[in-house]
């Protein structure tokens, strides 16, 4: 079946005219319709555009395009809904948007397209990418397609359940403490966090610029180096966007881990890491030292002050990201007889809870007479988080971590305990604190359920070649990475 | 009891930059509402603002001429605050860490040199204008995002006089340096003024009112002479004065309450993190210097020592510095400045305002004024045929010696044709001939005009004068 | 770090989101427990780092000054809830 091939193996097929990209999009539009009922990863569908896109792709492959030039020609991606593209709604989950059609096409939705992608539809998130389970989307939550009475996981949740459930060929979804890395491994898929800088945010609605960064979502290790090298590079647009060269991720992957140098940062093996995700995770260690890579223990002595840094950082962010949420120039108004009260009951209707919840910590740790207590001091607490992975990295190329200390949890679990749903990040939070790159990858299942579990490796900055070659070499020797959620 | 007042200014200026401080839209006045916008200045979802250099190089330019320091590190920051004419409800500011910092104006003020000390001088963004109606406010945010640069002064001010002059020097600072037009009829210069009162010769300084978004100089003016006997009058009631931000009334003449300390906003500063910070380098500031112009008040008093040129001259200089170059180059290596700088400011601005030409466009070079002045100077021509020579100048170019052979304007010194002339005035006229002889100095002057009416005027009246006395006195 | 004189309503305020009184007491004690949580930052010592408010470090990253062009009035009013005459229109401001 057509949706089950692999981004690359869809783009082999495209290049030997064996299948269309039309073929392609009706495939995922076939399986959208099977399955999405039960999965709700798609927000919207625009049916008649994406076969146009995909029809415009076989002309293009017609006319002689090839995917050297064009790597994703005709290949069906689907967009986390925060991303803007000229005349396509963005809701980012949220009902504050209302009727909002982006006016412009950010840069990494340009240079997909400029790869020939089908961008055909966007799937749900976390309201504002402020979550980790999409139990905050305004429209209703996404479902694992292991276990549809669990969570895919967040913010990039319709991302993750999209690409496990077969709907896409991969999906970009954005990460600002975990986003993209913990539903990957609560779907099973693969999750690359880039370097800050490495992907512009410019079309982006942004959760927390100093943390944001955009990047894919994908069945396998190849597919995330194929679309990480199609969005990556330096845009004017975006000031925080790094001049670097973009290497050729694809070519470079291959190779054993003969001679890597893995850290293992002590302080991450805590108690509360669920059995089977340790056995899994134990597991996946021996099999890189199989491999030839070699294993230090290393110590991250600031890893337990990520979660406070992180909720303090991030909220801060978005209390001045999200304020422009006005109902004046765009989305829904909730009117007043003043401006002041116009803006407090758009946005007491228009935001959902978390995002309140989280608008209010971020204004109070930068009021008068705080913001050094909270705001200043967590800055300085990530300074000492960056160096812990500085220090690391003097000794080791990369480190190896679970993603996620549990498998997915069912849904409502958590909904009630805000704090214990943080305390879930504490694997991937200080990778966005530090600025550093980050991937997830399947490293095994749970019994009873059978649930994905994740293995994480943290490379350097704008190491993300390295930190490819690494998660490909592991993913080639164990098979978790062919197993399909049955639907 | 006596009081001083005490009045700090925070000045905004729209710094002349093709673009906005954010985005590629165009800084210009007057166009459609919201035509001059695009996502950035629209605060719409996932935008990101990149900082415009020309505005970070005249924000240094400002600093140096307000004799401020340009440190090694700025930054950027966020100022929150909800407001319908902010599209991102923050505005992009410099807190902590601002692109300039301690300065001073010098400037003239009640016959001698006053300094005002400056705070800092900031670069930020523009916001949108609104319009007002009967039920409902309307936003255009073409002026959103149009770089804006923020010069605090110290409370060094004394009066509302003083204000109004220290307004007018930085004014004339700005626009010589080409950090901005400032053109009030277009809002390129607003100011919120801080205004306190204490008891003459106490240190401590009085509960601070500010005056919000005045538009105008003289408006401040007026709002300032209206703020400071509203303070007196209610201290010497034995009322207390409460820190608040008032609002200036054109039209009624005075200031009343906007909110007072407790409603303060709390803007919740923090590093704007889509900007990185600046780090100006050495190579970059110098050349930011080699665009330091001469001050207004340093060029006068240059104009007034080097040339020998009187106050007001100099003024006109200053105000007016292509006119001021064209004197500088026309007086190099003459004799008598002054003489120069008459025919300067006289003759050719007055010729120049009336054709609406620019000095630039001139046809003559300022050497030929030099020339002009000394030839009237030696006699040659008279001051009549001196204007001649200009307008010819300033019409057709050329050089005056030429212009004056062409037109053959050449006075007549010779004594020989003089002695005829004037004996055949004294033949014609024997009266008042005479009237001379007996004293009556006054008389030789209609002597003269008969000498000078016979020569058509050709003949040069100093020497007409002298040898009317001499035949008459022989 | 006195998170007992956390004023849910005051911060709300300068926030600008208006909350029932359900969702007043419910944010109140969360963010109550979560400030308590991020109270362990106390701990550490700071002394002498410098705060990080960006991930990479780059500086003086600017554009020309070039003149782009602007979007038609239509489409920058294309989302606004309310216009008219070019205007976005809003309650009257007082202020």
């Amino acid at each position: 079946m057509l949706h089950e091939l692999t981004l690359s193996g869809l783009t082999s097929k495209l290049a030997s005219k064996e299948v269309s990209s039309r073929d392609a999009m009706q495939a995922c539009l076939d399986r959208i319709a099977a399955v999405d009922g039960q999965v709700n990863a798609f927000m919207s569908i625009d049916r008649d555009d994406a076969l146009s896109q995909a029809d415009a792709a076989d002309a293009a492959l017609a006319k002689g395009n090839t995917h050297i030039a064009q790597p994703l020609l005709g290949v069906p991606i689907s967009l986390k809904d925060l991303f803007c593209a000229k005349g396509q709604p963005a809701n980012c989950s949220s009902k504050i948007l209302g009727d909002f059609h982006s006016p412009y096409d950010g840069t990494a939705v340009r240079k997909l397209r400029d790869a020939g992608a089908v961008l055909f539809g966007r799937v749900n998130m976390d309201e504002f990418a402020m979550g980790s389970s999409t139990e905050n989307s305004a429209f209703g939550r996404s479902n694992n397609p292991w276990d549809l009475e669990r969570v895919p996981g967040g913010s990039s949740g319709g991302c993750a359940a999209s690409v496990a459930a077969q709907e896409c060929f991969g999906s970009i979804g954005t990460d600002t403490g975990g986003s993209i890395r913990q539903p990957a491994a609560l779907c099973g898929c693969v999750g690359l966090k880039p370097t800050y800088g490495r992907v512009s945010r410019y079309g982006v609605v942004a959760f927390a610029s100093s943390l944001d960064q955009v990047g894919p979502l994908t069945k396998d290790v190849r597919d995330s180096a194929t679309l990480l090298g199609a969005m990556s590079g330096h845009d004017p647009h975006d000031s925080t966007s790094v001049p670097t060269d973009v290497p050729d991720y694809v070519a470079e992957l291959g190779g054993d881990l003969k001679g890597i140098k893995l850290g293992l940062p002590r302080e991450f093996l805590i108690d509360g890491i669920d059995p089977e995700v340790r056995a899994a995770f134990d597991a996946a260690v021996k099999q890189c030292e199989a491999l030839g890579a070699e294993i230090h223990e290393v110590s991250m002595p600031h890893t337990e002050y990520g979660v406070a840094t992180y909720y303090i950082v991030a909220t801060a962010e978005a209390s001045a990201n999200l304020a422009r949420f006005d109902g004046i120039r765009y989305g829904d108004r909730v009117d007043g007889d003043d401006p002041f009260s116009l803006y407090c009951n758009t946005r007491g209707r228009g935001f959902g809870e978390e995002v309140k919840r989280r608008i209010i910590l971020g204004t109070y740790v930068l009021s008068s007479g705080y913001y050094d207590a909270y705001y200043l001091r967590a800055q300085k607490a990530r300074t000492l988080i960056k160096r812990d992975f500085e220090q690391a990295f003097e000794t080791v190329d990369a480190l190896i971590t679970p993603t996620v200390p549990s498998p997915a949890f069912k849904a409502g679990e958590k909904m009630d305990d805000p704090l214990q749903m943080y305390l879930s990040d504490i694997f991937t939070i200080s990778c966005n604190l530090a600025g550093t790159c980050g991937i997830s990858l399947p490293c095994g299942f749970s019994n009873e359920p059978k649930l994905p579990i994740g293995l994480q490796f943290l490379g350097k900055p704008f190491g993300e070649s390295q930190l490819l070659q690494i998660a490909h070499a592991y993913e080639q020797a164990t098979p978790w990475h062919t197993e399909r959620a049955s639907l | 009891m006596e009081y001083e007042t005490v009045i700090g200014l925070e000045t905004h200026v729209q710094l002349k930059t093709k673009s906005k401080m954010f985005c590629g839209c165009v800084n210009q006045f007057g166009s459609e509402p919201n035509t001059n916008v695009c996502p950035v200045c629209l605060g719409m979802p996932g935008v990101l603002p990149v900082p415009n250099e020309r505005a970070m190089q005249l924000t240094a330019l400002a600093g140096y001429l307000l004799n401020c320091e340009v440190p090694g590190f700025a930054k950027f920051d966020r100022k929150n605050y909800f407001y319908p004419d902010a599209s991102k409800d923050y505005q992009i500011t410099q807190f902590d860490f601002p692109s300039t910092t301690t300065g001073h104006v010098d400037f003239e003020f009640g016959g001698g040199i006053e300094r005002v000390r400056i705070t800092r001088a900031h670069i930020e963004e523009d916001v949108g204008k609104s319009s007002h109606f009967a039920q409902h406010s309307g936003v255009d945010f073409n002026r959103a995002g149009v770089p804006l640069l923020e010069i605090v002064s110290e409370p060094d001010l004394r009066s509302a006089d003083m204000a109004y002059e220290y307004l007018n020097a930085l004014k004339e600072i700005l626009i010589y340096g080409g950090i901005s037009d400032c053109d009030m009829e277009k809002g390129m210069v607003r100011c919120d003024v801080n205004i306190s009162v204490r008891p003459r010769g106490a240190e401590e300084l009085g509960v601070k009112v500010e005056i919000k978004n005045m538009n105008t100089f003289s408006g401040m003016r007026r709002a300032i002479n209206y703020e400071v006997p509203r303070q007196i009058e209610t201290l010497e009631r034995g009322g207390t004065l409460v820190q608040e931000t008032r609002r200036w009334d054109d039209i009624a003449g005075i200031t009343e309450s906007m909110r007072t300390k407790e409603q303060a906003h709390d803007y919740r500063y923090f590093p704007e993190p889509d900007i990185m910070p600046l780090k100006p380098s050495e190579s970059w500031l110098s050349e930011v210097r080699s665009h330091i112009v001469e001050l207004p008040l340093a060029r006068k008093q240059r104009f007034v020592l080097d040339y020998g040129i009187p106050a007001q001259d100099a003024d006109v200089f200053v105000g007016n510095v292509p006119l001021g170059g064209f004197f500088e180059q026309a007086v190099s290596g003459a004799k008598n400045a002054k003489a120069i700088a008459n025919w300067v400011i006289n003759n050719l601005q007055a010729r120049i305002v009336e054709t609406g030409t620019t000095v630039d466009e001139l046809k003559f070079e300022p050497a030929a004024i030099r020339e002009l002045v000394g030839i009237i100077d030696a006699g040659t021509i008279s001051n009549k045929g001196g204007q001649e020579v200009f307008s010819e100048l300033f019409e057709n170019g050329g050089a005056p010696e030429e212009i004056v052979e062409a037109k053959g304007l050449a006075q007549v010194s010779d004594s020989v044709e003089l002695d005829t002339w004037c004996q055949a005035a004294i033949d014609a006229n024997p009266g008042p001939a005479n009237d001379v002889r007996n004293g009556k100095d006054n008389a030789i002057n209609f002597l003269k005009g008969q000498v000078m009416k016979a020569s058509r005027g050709k003949a040069n009246p100093q020497v007409v004068g002298e040898t009317l006395a001499k035949l008459l006195k022989s | 770090m006195a998170e007992t004189d956390f004023d849910i309503k005051y911060v709300a305020n300068l926030a600008r989101i208006a909350l029932t009184p359900d969702e007043e007491a419910k944010l109140g004690a969360q963010l109550g427990d979560i400030l308590g949580y991020i109270k362990q930052l106390e701990e550490l010592d700071v002394t002498d780092v410098e705060p990080m408010a960006h991930a990479v470090p780059l500086a003086n990253v600017l554009r020309a000054d070039e003149v782009r062009p602007s979007i038609p009035q239509e489409a920058a009013l294309a989302n606004a809830p309310k216009q008219t005459n070019g205007l976005f229109i809003v309650p009257k401001i007082v202020e």
